[in-house]
């Protein structure tokens, strides 16, 4: 399992992927927070990144997709799975490396947003005047939310060898846990029946409430079961081959 | 036994790609699996290596049964996938230490260092892959399969699409290999058959045709022994068949005739046939059965 996390992560740092992909998250995150007028920080009347943990989470839905298009599907395009599977390593092992490989990715990706808090902190009057438990949470929200984000890419990865089909599979299936559970739940036919229970199925609801602050036990299973899901999913694809 | 066969089949949908196969490969042999392309010899050596579960049918590998789940048995085996599959985005030596480090080789650059050495990347070993010509990437891809010494070696095709200089290096590195390990290798060149295996195994369709060294498959073929032979003149072709040991004869012009009989008999017979006719011989070649021929005798569509 070491041996496959340390080469995935090699090869993302080794190459341009890893780059790119953290520089055009910060790129985009930098211009929409602190330059473009609409969402940005310095315009909101309290000291606050709310606007941060919006905005993030449309941009995974293209970025970790992108990333983790390749970790599967280049494998099988190549078919070098075949001599990892011939290894003494299991199936299990090889997903958990890799899988691993993009949480590390996700957190050195989110650690330089550390600065805009800091900015934030200092901007404030008096100095200091901001929530730090509430941003404390909302970044395990949006670790979480991420990697669910990394578990459906790897899951969509492992379902074909074609990285593009891997990419679109992957932002659709983003798209309907983190809007789609929730624009469901607006159908008419639903409201004040059922309308609750879908939209916890999404991926929002759950990010929202802790957002706020509270970190639910509920919250943390539902986000752990969806990992679980994907990766067994993946287990599935990846151990029957035929 | 070092690998052991028995009642192989594997379906994929409707089309049988391997029906009950059986051979075995003894310790310290090299064995070649021959056959035409599609034939099966993939997909056998993809269930012997645990990548695919057999329908049907085991493998037992140095007394342990494979199974797909079984990581141990995995330790054993050296396996080179077709096509050679590698890692091109990779340094050469980057790539051995993370083979190394996936069957946790105790001393792991000591290792790499040697089978630098017996491969002959040394000159190539600080490039990336994807720069090696086609030779030396086989070549990384055979230092990957024998990295972890392993006893048994499958080596899918190794020496497809080299030139010929390469193809003898390679080969020389194989037989060296073969000294030691087991080895069973595919190929569908008849050629490096004769000059690397010690058996062959000829499968065609997903059925076994031929098993043995190449002598006794020849044997056992009718057509397996021919003579072309030239009198000093033209005989009467019924009185051939006094020949002792003669089966037929194929005329190609005047006095030059082809005559297939028993290996063993059928020079002296055609001489003591000359002289008893008080003909001359002008000229005789024996045809021994190439495994060319072999191969096309028992794969073609009949």
């Amino acid at each position: 399992m070491r041996a496959v996390y340390m080469r995935e992560l090699g090869s993302y740092f080794s190459s341009m992927i890893a780059y790119i992909t953290v520089g055009l998250l910060l790129v985009i995150l930098g211009l929409v927070l602190w330059v473009f007028p609409d969402f940005s920080l310095l315009q909101t009347p309290f000291a606050s990144v709310d606007a941060l943990f919006e905005i993030a989470p449309m941009i995974f839905m293209f970025l970790i997709p992108a990333f983790t298009m390749r970790t599967f599907a280049e494998e099988k395009q190549t078919a070098t799975l075949e001599i990892l599977l011939t290894r003494p390593i299991s199936a299990w092992q090889i997903i958990i490396g890799k899988y691993l490989a993009t949480l590390s990715w996700l957190a050195i990706a989110l650690l330089p947003t550390i600065i805009y808090v800091i900015s934030i902190y200092k901007l404030g009057s008096p100095p200091g005047n901001i929530d730090l438990g509430q941003i404390a949470a909302s970044y395990i929200g949006l670790f979480l939310l991420g990697a669910v984000f990394c578990a459906i890419g790897v899951f969509a990865s492992s379902q074909t060898s074609n990285q593009i089909v891997a990419f679109v599979m992957a932002v659709f299936f983003c798209f309907v846990f983190y809007y789609g559970f929730y624009f469901i739940s607006r159908i008419a036919s639903f409201s004040g029946t059922i309308d609750g229970l879908i939209q916890s199925l999404g991926i929002d609801y759950h990010y929202n409430s802790i957002s706020r602050g509270v970190i639910d036990t509920r919250d943390l299973l539902y986000f752990f079961c969806l990992i679980g899901l994907c990766l067994t999913w993946t287990w599935v694809s990846i151990s029957k081959r035929n | 036994m070092s690998i052991l066969v028995s009642h192989l089949s594997k379906h994929f949908g409707t089309q049988k790609a391997v029906q009950d196969v059986s051979f075995q490969v003894g310790k310290g042999e090299i064995l070649g699996f021959l056959g035409p392309n599609g034939a099966g010899k993939t997909t056998t050596m993809r269930m012997i290596t645990g990548y695919l579960a057999a329908d049907s049918g085991e493998i037992i590998i140095n007394n342990i049964k494979v199974t797909e789940e079984n990581q141990a048995i995995k330790a054993q085996i050296g396996y080179l996938p077709e096509n050679n599959p590698l890692y091109l985005d990779m340094y050469v030596r980057e790539y051995l230490s993370y083979i190394a480090r996936v069957y946790k080789i105790k001393n792991p650059s000591k290792r790499i260092e040697e089978v630098i050495g017996m491969t002959g990347l040394d000159i190539e070993s600080h490039k990336l892959i994807k720069t090696l010509s086609k030779g030396y990437r086989q070549r990384v891809g055979l230092a990957q399969a024998i990295l972890h010494d392993p006893e048994v070696l499958i080596l899918d095709e190794p020496t497809s699409g080299l030139d010929p200089n390469q193809l003898i290096e390679i080969r020389q590195l194989i037989r060296e290999l073969g000294k030691e390990k087991t080895i069973l290798l595919s190929t569908h060149i008849m050629q490096e058959v004769q000059a690397l295996c010690d058996r062959v195994v000829i499968i065609n369709k997903g059925v076994i045709v031929g098993d043995g060294n190449i002598h006794m498959l020849s044997q056992n073929l009718s057509k397996a022994y021919r003579v072309v032979v030239t009198f000093s003149r033209e005989v009467n072709e019924n009185t051939l068949r006094e020949i002792k040991g003669y089966v037929s004869h194929d005329r190609s012009d005047m006095s030059n005739y082809t005559i297939t009989g028993e290996e063993d008999t059928l020079n002296e017979a055609i001489f003591d046939f000359a002289v008893s006719k008080n003909l001359k011989i002008l000229e005789m070649t024996t045809q021994r059965e190439s495994v060319e021929n072999i191969f096309q005798q028992l794969t073609q569509p009949s």
